[in-house]
C-alpha cells in the first residue's frame, strides 16, 4: 500500500542532497555535546579554521565524567577535571551553551535534552554517544555518532548518512504486575538479539509502548541501540504532546500552534505492516520481570528462570560466548536467577533515571532498609531538575531512609568513568544499558534490570520476583 | 585522512563475536582529549594481567600471554579477522583510533555495528563484511604468517593460494577512502544547497530557525 513510515518522513524532510550511491547530506536540527567524544572535534575546527555552522542548534553538558558527591570540591581526576574543562573552554571560544556542573539543569545529556525541550519531536538529533537513540522517544530521528560525525555537524550541520531500513516492533496487549518499559526493551532485546536491528531503524509500537509515558519510551528508544539499531521511534500523541508544553527550547506561541499540526502527522501512515521491511510482534502479557545474566543485553532471561546452560546451545560461537559470560561472571548453569546475591545496586543512567523511575523505586521501599550484605546502594538522578523535583516529594528521604545514598547527577556508575565503579567481582544490579565486560568497574558484574527490580534487590540482598510481590 | 588503497598484510584472527567498543578501549582512555596515543591500551583488558590507567607506560606490564594479539607469530598484524557484530556498544571513536594507532588498517567481519562501521570509514581502515562461512574458512586458514592482499579499487582480497574473495563497499566511501579525502570539505562543496535548504525549511518550522 501506498504510505510512509514515520522513519521515511523524518528522513524525507531532512535531505539536502542526494548522491548517487543514495548516500545522502542530512539536515541537523540539534546536536548535543559531552565531555568525552567532542575534544578532539573542537581541535579539528581550530586545526582547519572552521566556524560552528549555526552555534546555537549546539547544546553542551558535562555528564560522564562528573562526580556524583561533593561538586563543591571540583573533580579530584585531573585527567577527568581537564576534559570537562576543556569542553568549558571549547564552549567558550565557540559561543556554545553549556549548562555546567553548578547549573541546575545540568545532568545526562539525553535527560537534559527533552527536559529542556532543547530536543523536539520532527527534529534530527545527533550527539557522540550512542544512547541518542533516546530521544527518538518523541518521534526525532536520532542517533548516536562518532566524534569526526561531531566535527562535520559543526562545521555543516549537516551529515552524510544513508537511509536505514524499516523495523517495525509491536509490543501488543497489556503489561502484567512488575512489568515496566526496561523490561519490554530488555525482553525485545533477548528476542532480537544486539544485532537484530542492525541496518534497521527501529519505530516501537503497538498499545504496550503507546500507553507508556515520555520516561518509559525513552527507556525504550534508550535501548534502541543495544539491539543494534542506531535510531529508535515512537510515534506523536497526546502524551508527546503534552509532555512538551511549556518546555524552556519548547516553541510558543503561534510558532507552538503551528509546531503541534506538524508533529501530529509525525506517526507511519499504518502499522498492519505493509510499510516496513521487518516487523516483529510481542505480546505484551507474555513478558516478565527481566534481569541480565551475562555479558551483553541479549543475555537476559526472566526473574523466575535459570541461567542457561552452555551444553544445550548447538551453535558453537553461541556456546563459547555463554561459556565466557558464565565465567566472567561467576555464575553457575541452571543456577536461579532469584539467588543470584547482589554486592551493590546502581538506580541511574540516561535509561532509567528520571523522576518516574526514581518514584518507582522509592514506593518499592518505602520503610524498608538495604540488606545488610549489599555494600551500596547509589541513586543517582538524571539531572539537577529531577533531584530538586524528587526533593520536594520527599523521596529522597525515604531513600536516605533505606541506607541508600542519594547523589548528584551524572553518568556515574554506568561506565565508571568518575570515581563510582564496582570493584572486581562484584555483583550490581543495575537501571543501566551495558552489562559488557568491565563497564562498571574492572571485573566488576553488571545485571541489568528495571528500577523497581533494582530496588526490591537492594531490600532482599538477591533478586526477587516483583510480580509475584504485586509490587 | 590517510587513503586506502592496497595492502598486503599479515592476518590476526581474535575468535569471539559481539566484541564491543568498551573491550576495544575500555572507558578510562577515552579521558584524554587528544586523537592518538590509543595503541597502547587497545583490547586493554583482555591484553594485559593488571588494570589499566590512562597515561600508564605499557612496555613493563604483564602480559596475557594467551590472548592473540599478544602471540609472537601475530606481531606487525594489520589485518583483524573476526566474527559477528565487531564494534557494538558505544560510539566512541577512540575504538578505531586505537585499532588504527596500534596498526590495523582492515578488519573482516561478517557483519559490524553500524556507528563503528560508520566510524572506521573516517579514520582509513577499511572495514570488510564477508558471508560467515568465508569467514570461516579464513579462520581456519589464518594460523602463522597468513597474509592477505586487499585492493579497494578491485574490493577483491587475494588469499595466499591465490584464491580471489570480492567485497563490496559503498561507492560514495570507496572514492573518500581511496583519495583519504576529508567529509568536511567535501560537505561544503554543498554550502549553497545546505542554505537554500534552511530557507525553505524556516518557511514551514519557523520554531527551529529562532536562533539568538
Amino acid at each position: 500500500m501506498a504510505g510512509k513510515t514515520l522513519y521515511d518522513k523524518l528522513w524525507d524532510d531532512h535531505v539536502v542532497h542526494t548522491e548517487d550511491d543514495g548516500s545522502c547530506l542530512i539536515y541537523i536540527d540539534r546536536q548535543l555535546l559531552h565531555e568525552v567524544t567532542s575534544p578532539q572535534a573542537f581541535d579539528g575546527l581550530r586545526l582547519a579554521h572552521r566556524q560552528p555552522w549555526r552555534i546555537a542548534r549546539n547544546l553542551a553538558v558535562a555528564d560522564h565524567n562528573v562526580p556524583t558527591t561533593d561538586r563543591d570540591k571540583g573533580i579530584a581526576d585531573p585527567v577527568s577535571r581537564l576534559q570537562v574543562e576543556t569542553l568549558e573552554n571549547n564552549c567558550r571560544e565557540f559561543g556554545i551553551t553549556e549548562f555546567d556542573m553548578a547549573d541546575i539543569r545540568q545532568g545526562i545529556v539525553h535527560v537534559v535534552g527533552p527536559e529542556q525541550g532543547a530536543t523536539l519531536p520532527g527534529m534530527t538529533v545527533v550527539c557522540g554517544d550512542s544512547h541518542t537513540s533516546t530521544h527518538g522517544a518523541s518521534a526525532a530521528l536520532a542517533f548516536g555518532i562518532g566524534t569526526s560525525e561531531v566535527e562535520h555537524a559543526l562545521a555543516t550541520q549537516c551529515l552524510v548518512q544513508k537511509k536505514a531500513k524499516n523495523m517495525l516492533i509491536k509490543v501488543n496487549g497489556k503489561t502484567g504486575p512488575g512489568v515496566t518499559a526496561k523490561d519490554i526493551v530488555l525482553a525485545i532485546i533477548g528476542q532480537i538479539g544486539t544485532a537484530g536491528g542492525t541496518g534497521y531503524t527501529i519505530e516501537f509500537g503497538g498499545d504496550a509502548i503507546w500507553s507508556l509515558s515520555m520516561e518509559g519510551r525513552m527507556t525504550v528508544c534508550n535501548m534502541a541501540i543495544e539491539a543494534g539499531a542506531r535510531a529508535g521511534l515512537i510515534a506523536v500523541d497526546d502524551i508527546t504532546i503534552d509532555y512538551y508544553q511549556g518546555r524552556p527550547y519548547s516553541p510558543k506561541g503561534d510558532d507552538w500552534n503551528m509546531a503541534v499540526r506538524y508533529w501530529q502527522n509525525l506517526r507511519s501512515d499504518s502499522y498492519t505492516g505493509d510499510l516496513f521491511d521487518k516487523v516483529i510482534e510481542i505480546d505484551a502479557a507474555g513478558i516478565k520481570p527481566q534481569v541480565s545474566w551475562g555479558t551483553s543485553p541479549e543475555m537476559v532471561v526472566a526473574v523466575d528462570a535459570n541461567v542457561p546452560d552452555p551444553a544445550r546451545e548447538a551453535d558453537p560461537v553461541k556456546r563459547q560466548s555463554i561459556e565466557r559470560a558464565l565465567q566472567y561472571m561467576g555464575l553457575q548453569a541452571g543456577q536461579k536467577i532469584t539467588d543470584i546475591k547482589l554486592d551493590k545496586v546502581f538506580i541511574g543512567s540516561c535509561t532509567n533515571s528520571r523522576i518516574e523511575d526514581l518514584r518507582a523505586a522509592a514506593a518499592v521501599i518505602k520503610g524498608r532498609k538495604k540488606a545488610a550484605s549489599v555494600k551500596q546502594v547509589l541513586i543517582v538522578p538524571g539531572s539537577g531538575l529531577i533531584k530538586q523535583q524528587a526533593e520536594a516529594e520527599g523521596l529522597d528521604k525515604i531513600f536516605i531512609a533505606a541506607d541508600f545514598e542519594w547523589r548528584d547527577p551524572g553518568c556515574s556508575m554506568c561506565l565508571a568513568m568518575n570515581a563510582d565503579r564496582l570493584e572486581a567481582g562484584e555483583h550490581c544490579a543495575s537501571t543501566s544499558n551495558r552489562n559488557f565486560e568491565g563497564r562498571q568497574g574492572y571485573g566488576g558484574r553488571t545485571h541489568l534490570v528495571s528500577p523497581a527490580m533494582a530496588a526490591a534487590a537492594a531490600i532482599a540482598g538477591h533478586f526477587v520476583n516483583i510480580a509475584e510481590q504485586g509490587a | 585522512m590517510r587513503a586506502f588503497t592496497t595492502l598486503t598484510a599479515l592476518v590476526v584472527p581474535l575468535d569471539r563475536a559481539n566484541i564491543d567498543t568498551d573491550a576495544i578501549i575500555p572507558k578510562q582512555f577515552l579521558k584524554s582529549i587528544r586523537r592518538v596515543g590509543f595503541g597502547p591500551y587497545l583490547f586493554d583488558e583482555w591484553r594485559y594481567l593488571d588494570r589499566g590507567e590512562p597515561e600508564m607506560d605499557c612496555s613493563n606490564r604483564p602480559l596475557n600471554k594467551d590472548f592473540v594479539l599478544n602471540k609472537p607469530q601475530y606481531q606487525g598484524a594489520q589485518i583483524l579477522l573476526t566474527r559477528e557484530n565487531f564494534g557494538c556498544g558505544s560510539s566512541r571513536e577512540h575504538a578505531p583510533w586505537a585499532l588504527e594507532d596500534y596498526g590495523f588498517r582492515a578488519i573482516i567481519a561478517p557483519s559490524f555495528a553500524d556507528i563503528f562501521f560508520n566510524n572506521c570509514f573516517k579514520n582509513g581502515i577499511l572495514p570488510i563484511v564477508l558471508a560467515a562461512e568465508t569467514v570461516d574458512q579464513l579462520f581456519k586458514e589464518a594460523v602463522d604468517g597468513y597474509r592477505l592482499t586487499i585492493d579497494l579499487q578491485t574490493q577483491v582480497i587475494t588469499t595466499p593460494s591465490g584464491q580471489n574473495i570480492a567485497f563490496k563497499v559503498d561507492e560514495n566511501r570507496r572514492y573518500r577512502l581511496l583519495n583519504g579525502l576529508d567529509d568536511i570539505a567535501l560537505s561544503l562543496q554543498h554550502a549553497d544547497k545546505i542554505k537554500a535548504y534552511e530557507a525553505e525549511r524556516a518557511k514551514r518550522a519557523p520554531w527551529l530557525f529562532k536562533d539568538a
